[in-house]
């Protein structure tokens, strides 16, 4: 293979691993924003799910567990959220970015101890056939099952939110809280619910970078990914589906970034670690129109521009 | 005025709609911060217990290494120069209706604009040298706060997610530059930049790290105050912040408010970057903040976004900073303590109000 096609195949199968961590939070802020609320705090969820799935697999020796402790981790520190912005009436920008600079305390203080530990964690399983086609094989095919778990959670996640009760509900109360209301529907528990379920993803995404990815434990090391998988949910214009390619376009980004510096380019690895927060920043401009007119109502508030 | 018999049941209704449940007393702000601190030092405590550590212990030493000694008294003053500056950041473009969430960035651009004065531009005494850095200073932050402002005014991107994306880039900007261009060559290999000049140092005072820079959020502080509650700008900016449509119609520039109060706020996170690298590191290097503005913005929440609550909010906040690394020094816990208190205090002063009784 020529260097164009080494540097592609290394991008793709760089983008989808790192993707995936980012790609669980943004299904969860996808559900948030669907029921009409934001979680800044996306990214303390993530850092609790790291860490907490990491320690609990360091532990127990059990990945499983580790993931599962991950994920009660995230749904953990978003039920705060969600109780002071729904009952408590508090502001949902700072409570988001309270719980982030919380969840980062509480990470760094409990995960002290845990930095240079070692574990198994989850490994690559390839897919038998599909794992060989060239190219796509290696970057789709050859990942571990959570993130063969997200690819399956986007149409699911769309499926359930535009074709059941649930999700029909979900959607209403994002739209017009007061309407649902009336319709005999419960607006704080629905957005309890999907605040909660969506820390919950996050925390899952979370364990992926620590117990599958990196099998490493870091203070910080989600690298603002919460706050990406904010500005993805805009960037995929609140629709499951588009915020997978939304994902991939991060991971592009940065699985670019390690190709170039593997190939030894002339540029600063800084300016490369940029690239992701350029790039969603600069689709972002692009793309505002049709970003006000998908935005559910009772975000308006909140996101309001102009 | 009584209200008519005809009326009376209208208002029991109005009553129960807009009933405000709770305690009377939370309605005092100083009420609410002083129990929300109490209780959260309760939680604090429980934590330290569960993580095999003896909370009063700790917090005894915490109190007597923070608040009982000249040199963590001097440390909560260091600590409050740049967070009181950050806090500014966000209170300013919230009276237009905007979130600055940038101020971390904005203080990184500060303090790179302001070491490219220092290290290139040396113009000379000392009364001349700290004014102009400070000036770089803010034209940093207030540029890359520009970013925000005008992708909002001609993009219509969300400023709290343009800021919050500019923040990493800008940390990767210092980065570039500290690991590359600007690094010492005599400085073995670390990515700081050549120590200042004496004449581009906030000089200490009696001997301790606080220094003159604390003029800074003083002045700061003071211009912000009258500005904001005794002059027509301010007026305006209010009227914009309410209603940017009736503002609009009576006549006044709103773009032009909202912009101008997005470079003024990022200006001051800009300065604060100035006051961290010419005061505390008399160079540049990684990670000169550590959530300085975030903790601001949380700072300036607490209070209201009013100038004058925002001293004792990032008192608080400094008080609990500096209580982690005391923490650490003496009983061996994580310098993370202190920010675990602050996300609790937080939560709690939040929470702790009264709402409005509603179905929704």
């Amino acid at each position: 293979m020529s260097t164009f096609w080494l540097v592609i195949s290394g991008t793709l199968t760089g983008a989808v691993g790192p993707g995936v961590s980012v790609l669980y939070a943004v299904y969860g802020e996808l559900i948030t924003e669907r029921a009409g609320r934001i979680n800044l705090g996306m990214e303390g969820c993530l850092l609790m799910g790291a860490c907490f799935g990491f320690l609990a697999t360091v532990e127990t020796g059990s990945a499983g567990i580790g993931v599962l402790a991950g994920m009660a981790a995230g749904a953990l520190a978003s039920l705060i959220h969600a109780y002071l912005i729904i009952y408590r009436d508090t502001n949902q920008l700072a409570t988001g970015l309270a719980l982030t600079l919380f969840a980062g305390g509480v990470t760094a203080y409990v995960g002290r101890d845990y930095v240079d530990s070692i574990i198994d964690g989850l490994n690559p399983l390839a897919i038998p056939v599909l794992a060989d086609i060239p190219v796509l094989g290696e970057a789709l095919f050859r990942q571990d099952i959570l993130a063969y778990m997200a690819y399956g959670l986007g149409p699911l996640i769309w499926f359930v939110l535009q074709y059941t009760r649930w999700g029909l509900s979900l959607r209403a109360v994002g739209e017009n809280a007061a309407v649902a209301f009336a319709a005999g529907r419960n607006p704080a528990l629905l957005q309890l619910t999907a605040i909660v379920l969506g820390g919950a993803l996050a925390g899952l995404g979370g364990a992926q970078l620590s117990v599958g990815l990196t099998h490493t434990w870091s203070e910080a090391m989600t690298a603002g990914r919460g706050f990406i998988a904010v500005a993805l949910v805009i960037f995929g214009l609140w629709s499951p589906l588009r915020g997978m390619l939304g994902a991939l376009l991060f991971g592009g980004a940065v699985g670019l970034q390690l190709q170039l510096q593997a190939l030894g380019a002339p540029v600063s690895p800084f300016l490369l670690d940029m690239l992701p927060y350029v790039l969603t920043l600069g689709v972002l401009a692009i793309w505002t129109g049709a970003a006000d007119r998908a935005m559910p109502e009772g975000l308006k508030t909140i996101l309001r521009a102009g | 005025m009584n209200p008519s018999p005809f009326n009376l049941s209208a208002l029991a209704l109005d009553a129960s709609l807009f009933r405000r449940i709770g305690p009377v007393f939370l309605n005092e702000p100083p009420v609410r911060a002083a129990l929300g601190v109490v209780l959260a030092l309760v939680v604090f405590a429980v934590f330290l217990l569960a993580s095999g550590h003896d909370p009063l212990k700790s917090l005894e030493k915490a109190w007597h290494g923070v608040l009982g000694s000249s040199l963590g008294l001097s440390e909560v003053g260091v600590t409050m120069i740049p967070l009181l500056l950050t806090a500014l950041a966000t209170a300013i473009p919230t009276r237009v209706g905007l979130v600055n969430v940038g101020g971390e960035g904005q203080l990184y651009v500060g303090a790179l604009t302001a070491t490219g004065v220092a290290l290139f531009f040396p113009v000379g005494q000392i009364w001349l040298m700290l004014p102009v850095m400070a000036l770089a200073g803010c034209a940093g932050g207030g540029l890359w706060a520009a970013i925000a402002a005008l992708l909002r005014r001609w993009r219509g991107v969300n400023e709290v997610i343009s800021t919050l994306l500019a923040n990493y880039i800008a940390i990767l900007l210092v980065d570039l530059f500290v690991f590359g261009p600007w690094k010492n060559p005599e400085g073995l290999g670390y990515p700081y930049t050549t120590p200042f000049d004496v004449a581009a140092i906030f000089p200490a005072i009696a001997g301790s790290r606080f220094h003159w820079g604390f003029l800074a959020p003083a002045i700061a502080l003071v211009v912000t105050y009258v500005i904001l509650s005794r002059t027509l700008w301010g007026f305006k900016m209010r009227a914009v912040g309410g209603n940017p449509d009736a503002a609009r119609r009576r006549g006044i520039a709103v773009d032009r408010y909202v912009i101008a109060a997005m470079i003024a706020g990022g200006a001051l996170a800009g300065l604060a970057g100035m006051v961290e690298v010419s005061g505390i590191h008399h160079d540049l290097r990684p990670g000169i903040s550590d959530n300085l503005g975030y903790l601001g913005l949380l700072a300036s929440w607490l209070a209201g976004h009013n100038p004058a609550t925002i001293v004792a909010a990032c008192f608080l906040i400094a008080v609990f900073l500096v209580a982690g690394d005391v923490l650490q020094l003496s009983v061996g816990l994580p310098s993370a303590a202190g920010l675990v208190l602050i996300g609790l205090a937080l939560f709690f002063v939040l929470g702790l109000r009264r709402v409005e009784r509603r179905a929704l």
